[in-house]
């Protein structure tokens, strides 16, 4: 292969968003195991059916668990320099985001109650186009504060208003 | 969405925003109190022509209540011009409104993007023009512009003027200009350049714009109400009668035929009328930085769009307008989304007119005043590159996968459920049709990077040709999926703060995605390509 490609982004997240997403996706499987169980013990016929569909659930979860959060710590990067931001996401679905420091309208960090539990944080890079924002979710609290803080002194630097 | 970080309009409550001093609050043309009655009475006709029809055969009580809910309309309708004003101060346009919650709106004057004067029949008649004041962050329905429902057109002109023509010196040469026309201002006014104007010759593409389908419809669901509502049989028509007659005698692929060429007809005829109420006195011109478009015959509408906002243009082509080689230009602008209809959204820039028309006029829109011609080819002609086989192989894959996909399911359906043979056998006689429409998206798709503007092109059913200024992209995104990444193509999106928001240049190498993008934002990919071969499994 001789021609030129993208190189991954430099940064991967924090360690801990694997548990994060760990215990996020966890607790989707939880509530339809929960209901799967409510099922098998109500009263009814097909009695096969719902212990294999049990079955299933449980193992697709298990799957599900033990992979998309090991895999997506390694495709989930994002790097900035003086003058753009990068980011790498998606597994099936790869993309990358490129948008100049300049261009940047507004930097938000986002903390939900589970991110908080495991110290994590993530950030999202809007610009005047509403099909560029770029997220990263994962960050450890320290480096998504010093990052919001980083691009938002570089933002205010430029004049004009982005569009 | 809409654009995050700027300020729009903002509705601030009554009492928060008090005037300081200067310019006193105007209320709209004392005229409207004629208008109202009369929209009121015009919505409710089918209601009332029911009422007039079916007499007093019925002797329900409805209809009364009908016509007390008209009069309070009226009613309505009255109060809101007595407790409607605006005045503009040296930054703000602002509108007080609201009968019984009071609101008072604030645009900032240097937010203000387009300004749209339209005038209804009635307004017409009366010299009125209502204004809206298009800021672009939020212009749905309701929500963000401001809309003064109606002032005299002398008013709407000289505001439309006062609006956008801020730095302008002839701004007042102009209103002037304008209180002895129409309300469609600035004709041969000082300092405008005349960029294109309707020829006769282009009503000919009305029939192939199908817009009659949605006349058609609406005249079909008038009808349907009045029949409904005003208890009207429609069977006392003594045609009407006779025709459903003859229709009946006929064989099946004759009546058919009849209500393909019925419809056919209907909507042809509908189409061009439309085109002519909607674009009669089309006029785009140019004027100290803005873009000017006026048109209509009955109602008239002037868009004004500020050029610092204009990112681009799009031609688009349906496919019926391209099979006469038609083509529409739409602005690609800051503010102004595309998806609301470009007709009503105010972007469009040439009404449905030959191809080689709109590519001139792109040309002309794209060159801004005064600046200097670039080198290299023009963006509106420049011939496009290929996506190469692997991407025609996705465009067949994907149509005859689908198509194939479909007529399979017709088919299990057909086989254990019971379903008639007909469905799937249509769906494996639409493959070729399929495969027509591949052959054709791929036709369709090209790219290219000329003279500061990146080009891409792609559709069939509508085909588009976007022609976006390389300042006004804001970022890249480059995409794939799994079977992408197996055909060694990507989908690079440029984003931008106008039109779509994002443009594609769907299924293309990825070493063609980077060459494009780096070309069109210089540096900014640098750091991020390595130009050798590199194991995506190294990651």
């Amino acid at each position: 292969m001789e021609t030129p490609t993208l190189r991954p982004p430099l940064h991967r997240v924090s360690r801990t968003a694997i548990w994060y997403w760990t215990v996020r996706a966890a607790l989707g499987w939880l509530i339809l195991i929960a209901a799967q169980v409510g099922w098998l013990v109500a009263q009814g016929d097909y009695l096969g059916v719902r212990v294999s569909g049990l079955v299933i659930t449980v193992v697709v979860a298990a799957a599900h668990l033990a992979v998309m959060p090991q895999w997506r710590f390694r495709v989930h990067r994002w790097e900035t320099t003086p003058t753009a931001v990068y980011t790498q996401s998606g597994w099936f679905k790869q993309e990358w985001r490129i948008a100049p420091v300049s261009r940047i309208q507004t930097v938000d960090s986002e903390r939900g109650p589970l991110e908080r539990l495991f110290g994590l944080a993530n950030v999202t890079v809007t610009t005047a186009s509403a099909a560029g924002p770029l997220k990263i979710s994962g960050l450890g609290q320290d480096t998504a504060q010093r990052l919001v803080a980083e691009l938002t002194a570089t933002a205010q630097a430029t004049a004009g208003d982005a569009t | 969405m809409t654009e995050t970080g700027e300020i729009g309009p903002r509705g601030f409550e009554a009492g928060a925003a008090e005037p300081e001093q200067e310019p006193v609050w105007r209320r709209l043309s004392p005229r409207m109190l004629l208008v109202h009655p009369v929209q009121e009475v015009v919505r409710a006709a089918p209601a009332l022509l029911g009422l007039l029809v079916a007499g007093s055969s019925s002797g329900g009580r409805g209809h009364l209540w009908s016509l007390a809910a008209v009069g309070l309309m009226v009613v309505y309708g009255i109060l809101r011009w007595f407790t409607t004003t605006y005045r503009i101060t040296s930054e703000h346009v602002q509108v007080r409104k609201g009968v019984l919650q009071r609101k008072v709106l604030t645009v900032p004057r240097d937010r203000v993007r387009t300004v749209d004067v339209t005038s209804h029949v009635l307004h017409r008649l009366l010299g009125l023009a209502r204004v809206e004041v298009g800021t672009g962050t939020s212009d749905k329905a309701g929500g963000g512009g401001l809309r003064l429902d109606a002032l005299g057109g002398a008013e709407a002109a000289r505001l439309r003027v006062e609006l956008l023509h801020r730095s302008s010196r002839t701004a007042d040469a102009q209103a002037a200009d304008a209180t002895r026309g129409d309300v469609a201002p600035g004709d041969n006014a000082p300092g405008d350049i005349v960029l294109a104007t309707l020829r006769p010759a282009w009503i000919g593409f009305g029939p192939f714009t199908l817009s009659g389908l949605i006349t058609v419809g609406v005249i079909a669901g008038f009808v349907s109400r009045l029949a409904s509502e005003g208890n009207v049989d429609l069977g006392r028509f003594r045609l009407l009668r006779e025709g459903w007659r003859w229709f009946g005698t006929l064989s099946l692929p004759l009546q058919v035929a009849t209500v393909v060429l019925i419809l056919v007809v209907f909507v042809a005829v509908a189409s061009t009328l439309g085109y002519v109420f909607a674009f009669w006195n089309f006029r785009l011109s140019r004027h100290g930085g803005t873009l000017h478009v006026t048109r209509g015959l009955i109602t008239t509408r002037a868009t004004t769009i500020e050029e610092r906002r204009l990112r681009g243009v799009e031609i688009s082509e349906p496919l019926l307008l391209r099979a006469v080689r038609g083509a529409r230009l739409i602005a690609v602008t800051t503010g102004l989304r595309v998806g609301q209809g470009a007709q009503r959204g105010g972007s469009m820039l040439l009404p449905p007119a030959p191809r080689g028309e709109a590519e001139t006029v792109a040309g002309l829109v794209l060159t801004a005043e005064g600046s200097p011609p670039r080198p290299g080819p023009p963006p509106t002609t420049a011939p496009l590159m290929p996506h190469g086989p692997a991407a025609l192989r996705r465009r067949f894959t994907r149509a005859l996968g689908v198509n194939a996909l479909l007529a399979a399911a017709l088919f299990a359906l057909g086989r254990w459920a019971d379903l008639p043979s007909w469905p799937w056998v249509s769906a494996l006689a639409l493959l070729p049709v399929t495969a027509l429409l591949a052959a054709d998206r791929y036709r369709s798709l090209g790219h290219t990077l000329v003279s500061g503007h990146l080009v891409t092109r792609w559709g069939s059913l509508v085909r588009r040709r976007v022609m976006l200024e390389c300042d006004g992209i804001i970022g890249w995104n480059v995409r794939r999926s799994f079977f992408q990444r197996r055909a060694g193509l990507v989908t690079l999106t440029a984003t931008t703060a106008a039109g779509r928001q994002g443009y594609h240049v769907s299924d293309v190498d990825l070493a063609e995605a980077l060459r494009l993008a780096a070309e069109g934002s210089p540096g900014l990919l640098d750091p991020f390509i390595i130009p050798e071969g590199f194991s995506w499994e190294m990651a």
